[in-house]
């Protein structure tokens, strides 16, 4: 079942014609640019919005023409215009728009790649059920580049395939499955390397090994105008390690410590995922390591068929045509999750005329497609199943939030798992709340140690950490639908301040983590996720939830203080009545005690009487 | 403090509500209940008049203060007040609220931020105290103002308080000059043979009388009010009252000088009404000037027309004064003023010549006591 669609997607040819080769390595696969942008809608969600983004993502061959460019007004025939229009590669695409890949700035790209090979890293890890061990090495070069060593203990990557998934755009195994995963289409790592090679000119080292197999070395570049790799040097080496990849690159950059940096991803990574060790050896030769606290890797997220609501148009009628079913009724009930006889039947009744269960579906007019795609979402079709989504669990998360953040109250929602456009999806709330220095301080010295820690405080807006996928979310806050959830709940009733339209203030981190077979981000270099319906709803029921606990702890903790105020009001006080009652009445001031403790004694009394 | 004599006419009383009230709360805790006090309410809605008793006194409403952790300040507040008085009562010395609020600032947690909380405790322990018909002054708690000055058939005596010898001054033998009115006036021993007090609102008509002799001629007692009387004042003038001295009053015919001078002489006013008791003079009446007074003695072009605030002063006392509203006299006096709408001076007689007012008025009115107002 797991590999069955991705395979069968191969066969099928739905692979794109500029890509002829045969994938005989395991799922990976070429993507076309069409699929991408079809599966991706989100960055188009409504016709207006499609403009801001320009329109470049929605060929695969972009065309530039010439406009009114001349001074001599004279202006260009379709002739003239013709002999300047060409092809563009992706590769070149990329290298001209590499901003939308998150390699706009050079803090930037260096903090892009490590995310993207540590995404890889970890994802090749947990399917092979390696606990993951990822160590980093960033220095700064005399010439003003850096150089990123990335290794890991995952299964290695057949020799084969190295040029292709390193140096190839959209080569990837993600692309054609649905199941919860880090990486998604296959173009972070290679956007990296071609990145490297924009900048430096120098290819991507890379040296791995699979299980009882041998160390390969080699230099991997792009050959941009045909998006194909280049590998160079390729040889067999001496390497220390069962299995596992190293890749090295160096590229123009900078190293940064902050909000943004490499350090709080790796830190934010290691709080969502417990069960990886993450080591990092910074510029200035410091050493941060994050040691894995769970001893077993995540249950592997199942595969599933695309469930026929989350299906657009255009994907239906490619997957019409490319199609090994010879029937319709068995090309629904097979290459769609939960639809069987019944549904199958029901579907192609409510499409109407010209089509049956026997319609060859490689022949479905385009028209006709339009109305079965019509029939398939007006049909009742139970939702998906949501095994597929694995959460990481309230009590991990709690664990985590402990591990980074001093805190007096934390709490964890998991909700169960719900559907969006036919796409599994499960939304975690997890909060730290309190004030740090009210508490003994207990973190590991790796944390003290350094400056980018998770801090609470009082008068500033909450901290969010977002999370897609157990990848943590650096960028755009204000963009993502969990900025947009938290901001719309009512945190005043929560006992917390917050103005309208802005996020709480207070002593507060949020935890937030949609888990999704699909998550619909709003672009490429994976920054936000998008505001659907479902989605904000599920996040919404999970951060009141949170809110009912930390309502319930800040009143318990409203009513201390104010014990406590009782408390040492009473024992100011007491002694001046007393005081004064011995010198009105010429008592022997040796009675003071006596009656501050029957007093105390009075009031304590009235009071337990009171509550009763 | 310099221990002093003291003074001769203090009464115990002020000693044992003090007491009482620290002992009661001693009982309450031997019996295991919280201490409380109950202090007459003062709030405006807790004020009556009684026509027969004559001046506006509290009513029976009183607040219970009962001791919690959050008045525990406020209590430990009042009973170290209550301990000064108490020491000041031993001593023979006083104390004006500013100095009782700076005599707080030596009380650590207890101590007053503003004046304004210690005169509040001030209030209340003077609330509490009149209950058993003491009041502040005999708390040891003597006002900042003074009290007016005083001429005529009068000797008052008191003690030296350094060595006991009884000092009297004879009211008659002042010269130019005039006794002041003594912050405390209880332990004063009043003496006179007068036939009635004149109290005059503005200090001028009180020089013009008091240098024309006008005690001497019509053997009384000049007391100068300057404005609305201070409770020194006030006092002094209730004892005058008490030993059978009618009390007239002369003041200016505008709605401040009947509404709030002669009306807080005579019944007090609703914001002390806890001490009303010891200070109004029920049995004071108004001379002049009256309304009717301006048509009678042809002022007319000597006024001036009521203000707004004159006018609204004026309705407010017919509407809400309950000492208004129970005497008609006063209803259609302050309507005949309304109606003419404007308001005469002490001063406006000098438009007949400046002894006008001791050649003709005032001689003219005090053959007629009974047509003054009540």
């Amino acid at each position: 079942m797991r590999s069955r669609s991705a395979a069968r997607f191969h066969r099928q040819g739905l692979l794109s014609p500029e890509c002829e080769l045969f994938e005989q390595a395991g799922r990976a696969a070429v993507l076309p640019l069409a699929e991408i942008f079809g599966t991706n809608r989100t960055r188009f969600p409504n016709p207006d919005r499609s403009s801001d983004r320009g329109t470049s993502l929605r060929n695969p061959c972009i065309v530039s023409g010439a406009s009114l460019m001349s001074s001599s007004r004279k202006y260009a025939s379709a002739t003239q215009m013709a002999a300047r229009q060409r092809t563009i590669s992706v590769a070149e695409f990329f290298a001209k728009n590499r901003h939308l890949l998150g390699f706009d700035s050079p803090y930037r790209a260096v903090l892009t790649t490590v995310k993207e090979a540590v995404d890889n890293a970890l994802d090749a890890c947990e399917e092979a059920g390696i606990l993951p061990e990822v160590s980093l090495e960033i220095t700064e070069l005399d010439n003003g580049s850096v150089s990123v060593i990335v290794q890991d203990n995952g299964p290695g990557i057949v020799e084969a395939q190295v040029g292709r998934i390193f140096g190839k755009l959209l080569y990837g195994s993600r692309f054609h499955r649905l199941s919860q995963s880090r990486g998604q289409q296959g173009i972070g790592i290679a956007a990296a390397c071609l990145y490297s090679q924009l900048t430096t000119g120098k290819p991507m080292h890379i040296r791995t090994r699979v299980r009882r197999g041998t160390a390969w070395d080699m230099f991997v570049s792009i050959d941009t105008a045909r998006n194909k790799p280049e590998v160079r040097k390729k040889h067999e080496v001496e390497w220390q390690v069962a299995h596992g990849t190293r890749i090295e690159t160096e590229m123009e950059g900078q190293y940064r410590v902050g909000a943004h940096s490499v350090l709080r991803y790796l830190r934010l990574t290691a709080l969502a995922n417990p069960h990886v060790t993450l080591k990092l050896t910074a510029p200035d030769g410091g050493v941060s390591e994050f040691r894995r606290s769970l001893r077993n890797v995540p249950p592997v997220p199942e595969e599933i068929e695309p469930h026929p609501h989350g299906v657009e148009l255009g994907r239906l009628i490619l997957m019409l045509k490319h199609t090994q079913y010879k029937s319709l009724g068995s090309f629904l009930q097979n290459e769609f999750s939960r639809v069987g006889g019944v549904t199958a039947k029901r579907i192609i009744a409510r499409a109407g005329r010209g089509l049956t269960s026997r319609s060859n579906p490689r022949r479905v007019a385009r028209k006709q497609a339009g109305r079965l795609h019509r029939a398939i979402i007006d049909t009742k079709i139970s939702a998906p199943a949501t095994s597929c989504v694995v959460p990481i669990g309230e009590e991990r998360i709690v664990a985590s939030l402990r591990r980074e953040v001093t805190a007096a109250l934390y709490h964890a929602v998991s909700r169960t798992p719900t559907v969006y456009n036919g796409n599994p999806f499960c939304v975690e709330v997890g909060l730290a709340y309190g004030r740090a220095d009210a508490m003994t301080p207990e973190r590991s010295d790796a944390a003290a140690a350094t400056e980018d820690t998770i801090r609470l405080n009082d008068a500033e807006p909450v901290t969010l950490l977002r999370f897609a996928n157990r990848v943590p979310l650096l960028f755009q806050q204000s963009a993502c639908v969990m900025t947009r959830a938290v901001v719309d709940t009512h945190w005043k009733s929560y006992g917390l301040t917050q103005s309208k339209g802005a996020l709480p203030l207070g002593p507060l981190v949020i935890f937030l983590h949609v888990a999704s077979v699909w998550v619909p981000f709003t672009s490429e270099s994976k920054e936000a996720v998008a505001d659907y319906d479902e989605l904000r709803r599920e996040l919404s029921l999970a951060l009141r939830e949170c809110g009912r606990h930390l309502r319930a702890h800040i009143a318990k903790h409203a009513r201390l203080a104010e014990e406590e105020k009782r408390r040492s009001h009473i024992e100011t006080f007491l002694p001046h009545i007393a005081a004064a009652l011995t010198q009105i009445l010429g008592l022997d001031p040796g009675q003071n005690q006596q009656i501050v403790s029957s007093l105390d004694e009075a009031l304590i009394r009235a009071r337990s009487a009171s509550r009763r | 403090m310099k221990k002093r004599t003291p003074p001769r006419d203090q009464p115990p009383s002020a000693l044992r509500v003090i007491e009482s009230a620290a002992r009661n709360i001693i009982e309450a805790l031997k019996r295991g209940e919280l201490p409380t006090f109950d202090v007459p309410s003062r709030s405006l809605s807790n004020v009556r008049y009684d026509p027969k008793i004559g001046y506006f006194e509290i009513a029976a409403k009183t607040k219970r203060r009962t001791l919690r952790a959050h008045t525990a300040k406020g209590f430990a507040q009042t009973l170290r007040m209550m301990a000064l008085s108490k020491e000041l009562i031993d001593s023979g010395d006083f104390a004006t609220k500013r100095e009782a609020y700076y005599v707080s600032k030596n009380w650590g947690d207890c101590r007053f931020q503003e004046q304004t909380e210690s005169d509040t405790v001030l209030d209340d322990l003077e609330a509490l105290a009149s209950k058993s018909r003491v009041f502040r002054e005999q708390l040891g708690f003597v006002p900042e103002q003074h009290g007016g000055s005083v001429v005529g058939h009068l000797s008052v005596s008191e003690p030296d308080p350094e060595t006991g010898r009884v000092l009297s001054v004879d009211c008659s033998q002042l010269g130019s000059g005039a006794y002041t009115v003594p912050r405390s006036v209880e332990h004063l021993e009043l003496k006179s043979d007068a036939r009635f007090v004149l109290a005059i609102e503005t200090g001028g008509m009180f020089q013009r009388l008091h240098a024309h002799r006008f005690w001497r001629r019509e053997r009384c007692i000049l007391v100068e009010l300057a404005g609305v009387p201070s409770r020194a004042t006030r006092r002094f003038l209730r004892r005058l009252s008490e030993q059978g001295l009618p009390v007239y009053c002369f003041v200016d015919c505008d709605p401040y000088g009947i509404a709030n001078i002669y009306r807080t002489l005579k019944v007090g006013s609703g914001n002390s009404a806890h001490v009303n008791r010891f200070l109004a003079v029920p049995g004071a009446r108004f001379l002049g000037v009256t309304p009717q007074d301006i048509s009678d003695y042809g002022l007319e072009d000597a006024t001036h027309p009521l203000e707004q605030a004159d006018v609204k002063r004026a309705e407010d006392a017919l509407k809400n004064d309950p000492f208004f509203s129970a005497n008609p006299a006063w209803q259609r006096a302050i309507e005949q003023m309304l109606s003419m709408g404007v308001r005469a001076e002490q001063q406006s007689l000098a438009k007949w010549g400046l002894n006008y007012v001791i050649e003709e008025y005032l001689p003219k009115k005090l053959a007629e006591p009974s047509s003054f107002l009540p």
